[in-house]
């Protein structure tokens, strides 16, 4: 059950991201992107991996690709005109791509039955994770918080506007 | 296992040559910020199966500190291309090339 629903997802992430590389559009390849990654999260999932699944999905899938979402419309980089042509050709991809992995999900859930069989051959815990992370790699944890701090002031340095710049310069 | 680890290997393989091809092949800053994404991932995808291969945690801990160096990484090469937009108004990466000698 698992073995087939894993080459099932894996092929359907590998179809989104083949289409994901080979769009013009930025906002299409960003929702083909998002559909690879919810499938690699039910991947990671498979492999005994929740707490890892459920990061990606809010991390990689729900911020990252939001902020990319953002930038392509600050930046107004998708083109305005609606190409022709019939309109299932744009989105049906999209959707059947959804379709599988809606359909995987519900599978997923239907055959865990939340008993001590159903638990898989290898299954990390919240409360397991945790624990390693913060006994074993305390210093790891500083290293990287102080990464992203670095990276926002590094962003908000890089992203300031013109003028302030300017102002900055001459004093 | 519920699967052979080479098969992992050869699916998160076969995602990190795309996201690599779109990195070499795409000319605009966003859809190669995007294949990085996707090389990026296929490597969470190894460890994740490596993890699941030895039974240890320390494959899905490295994954953790992957997607914390992927989100910093992200902020600032967006705030790049803003900044990248500001000053020549395209996103073409071939534009940039004041640095040819």
């Amino acid at each position: 059950m698992s073995t087939v629903l894993f080459y099932i997802l894996g092929f359907t992430a590998l179809a989104a991201t083949l289409m994901c590389i080979t769009r013009r559009n930025p906002v299409h390849a960003v929702i083909y992107l998002v559909n690879a990654f919810f499938a690699l999260a039910l991947l990671f999932y498979l492999l005994g991996a929740p707490l890892v699944a459920a990061w990606e999905v809010i991390i990689y899938a729900g911020a990252i690709m939001v902020l990319f979402l953002f930038i392509i419309m600050m930046l107004e980089l998708a083109p305005m005109h609606t190409p022709a042509g019939p309109g299932w050709k744009r989105w049906g991809p999209v959707a059947a791509l959804s379709l599988i992995l809606l359909c995987c999900t519900i599978l997923m859930v239907a055959v865990d039955t939340g008993s001590s069989q159903s638990v898989p051959f290898f299954y990390v815990s919240p409360r397991v994770f945790g624990t390693v992370l913060f006994k074993k790699y305390p210093l790891a944890v500083q290293v990287v918080s102080f990464q992203l701090l670095f990276a926002a002031v590094g962003a908000y340095y890089v992203g300031r506007s013109e003028r302030l710049a300017d102002r900055e310069d001459k004093s | 296992m519920i699967v052979p680890m080479s098969h992992i290997l050869a699916f998160s393989g076969a995602m990190f040559f795309m996201g690599f091809a779109c990195v070499l092949a795409q000319r605009n800053l966003i859809m190669i910020l995007i294949g990085v994404e996707v090389m990026l991932n296929a490597v969470g995808l190894t460890l994740v199966g490596a993890s699941a291969l030895w039974g240890q945690v320390d494959g899905q801990i490295f994954v953790i500190f992957l997607m914390a160096m992927t989100s910093a990484e992200v902020s600032i090469s967006l705030a790049m291309v803003v900044y990248l937009h500001r000053r020549s108004k395209t996103l073409e990466a071939d534009a940039f090339s004041g640095m040819k000698g």
